[in-house]
């Protein structure tokens, strides 16, 4: 839980007040709260904990870290569970 | 050497390497504080690859493993409830409590629900408004702010069905009371760079002045270990104890404010008992006195629990750092992941359970190794 998965912002809503936003894990894609990083844009990479974006990093930054935690075995199901359907949010 | 290659840049690992063995010319001993570092330096052997006398000590860094047993058991008691929805991060399911453990409990019925954000307990809270919802609320620094804007939601959608049970800890007086021990062996420590992303690293200023010790804001990956590992024996050699931030793409010194804001508005400061490491004061937090509503522990009375830790279990050695899993009886054998007897062998924070799925043996009737015997 503290591990912490980059990924990529594709849209930015607001849920009844907060700031929300899906983000791109390499492919699985989840709601994530946006609250903690009310400058991000959407196309800008965030690393997130437990459904929260906490902090930014470049888009190059972003890449190699994903491909280093989705060769852990376990980690992106462990941080993220199991991958949303297409379109459902 | 053994797995340079499979780095990411293992001609910039192995000019690390080299960096840290032409700088190290005496012992030293290393506390990392992140299960996620400990887990990248086992699976990737780094502690084999480091100089003589240079140890990596594996400090209580596992969320999971440090909440203490009294929680578990209230989780429990809790779960078992008819009106309760119990819902966890999956890695706290098989934790084991005094009588059982919260998997077990959902095999026998207990409406016990995995989610991934504790944002997703307050969904279900606001679906099944019939349910008593209530959130585990674990971890350090790096998951308090989804907490407390967990409870924040709740309070203003005006859910009466949702609670937090709390069992959060803090990073910094963790390592105040290793360093107060008098047997404590460690000179220098990498600071967890996810923490440092939320809280910054002005907290560690004070420590690393005051007991004379380097902590180097470490990421963790492999070459940000390196690198970290580095940083702090530069320092150590050169005599020098400060804060230095390897981890500079994530982390600034600040961390982020909106995120300490909502913590420090959610919660307060508190002492709090960490599993294999006892009472640790104003080490943790609890919930500040307006937001006590939201407090599963006083809704559902839990506070009188007797507690009965497993005796084989030398987990608090191994939160500690002054025993490695390798040296248990119990490791490999009666306990494996599948199995675990603490909860070191259950999250992939665990040192044990790292230890396990790296593969490596147990060393039978090996006497225990203390923090202080190198230096």
């Amino acid at each position: 839980m503290c591990l912490g998965i980059p990924g990529r912002v594709t849209a930015i809503t607001d849920d009844a007040g907060l700031r929300t936003g899906v983000v791109d894990f390499g492919g699985v894609r989840r709601e994530v709260c946006l609250a903690y990083v009310p400058e991000t844009e959407i196309g800008d990479y965030v690393v997130v904990h437990v459904g929260f974006a906490i902090s930014r990093l470049d888009e190059a930054e972003a890449l190699r870290t994903l491909e280093i935690i989705a060769a852990m075995p376990g980690a992106m199901e462990q941080e993220l569970g199991p991958q949303l359907r297409d379109g459902a949010r | 050497m053994k797995y340079v290659e499979e780095y990411r840049d293992p001609q910039l690992a192995r000019q690390l390497l080299a960096q840290i063995h032409a700088a190290t010319t005496r012992p030293w001993s290393l506390m990392e504080v992140c299960g996620g570092q400990t887990n990248t330096i086992v699976r990737q052997g780094i502690d084999d690859v480091l100089p003589e006398g240079l140890r990596m000590v594996h400090g209580p860094g596992c969320p999971v493993c440090v909440t203490p047993l009294e929680m578990v058991d209230k989780a429990c008691a809790i779960a078992v409830r008819p009106e309760v929805t119990f819902t966890s991060y999956g890695d706290m399911l098989r934790v084991p409590g005094s009588h059982s453990d919260l998997l077990s409990l959902k095999a026998r019925g207990a409406d016990v629900r995995v989610v991934y954000s504790p944002m997703e307990a307050v969904r279900i809270a606001r679906e099944e408004p019939r349910r008593q919802v209530v959130f585990f609320a674990v971890g350090f620094e790096t998951t308090a702010p989804a907490n407390a804007m967990a409870v924040i939601r709740a309070h203003q959608l005006g859910l009466s069905n949702f609670s937090i049970l709390v069992s959060h800890v803090l990073v910094p007086p963790a390592i105040t009371a290793i360093l107060d021990d008098e047997e404590c062996g460690i000179d220098g420590f990498l600071a967890a760079g996810h923490v440092c992303a939320v809280m910054g690293w002005r907290e560690y200023e004070p420590i690393a002045a005051r007991y004379r010790v380097p902590i180097v804001v470490t990421g963790f990956e492999p070459l940000d270990l390196l690198e970290g590992i580095l940083m702090a024996v530069q320092q150590l050699e050169s005599g020098r104890a400060q804060v230095e931030n390897q981890y500079i793409r994530a982390v600034r010194r600040d961390g982020n404010q909106h995120a300490q804001d909502a913590v420090r508005s959610v919660f307060r400061v508190a002492d709090r008992t960490w599993r294999g490491v006892g009472r640790i004061p104003s080490s943790g937090l609890e919930l500040s006195a307006s937001f006590r509503p939201f407090d599963a522990a006083l809704r559902f009375c839990v506070d009188d629990i007797e507690t009965q830790e497993n005796p084989a279990c030398i987990a608090g050695a191994i939160l500690r750092g002054t025993r490695l899993p390798t040296q248990c009886p119990m490791y490999g054998g009666a306990c494996t992941p599948r199995t675990p007897l603490g909860a070191p062998m259950v999250s992939s924070e665990g040192t044990c359970a790292a230890f396990y799925n790296a593969g490596r043996l147990a060393e039978t009737g090996a006497p225990a190794r203390t923090a202080g015997s190198v230096s």
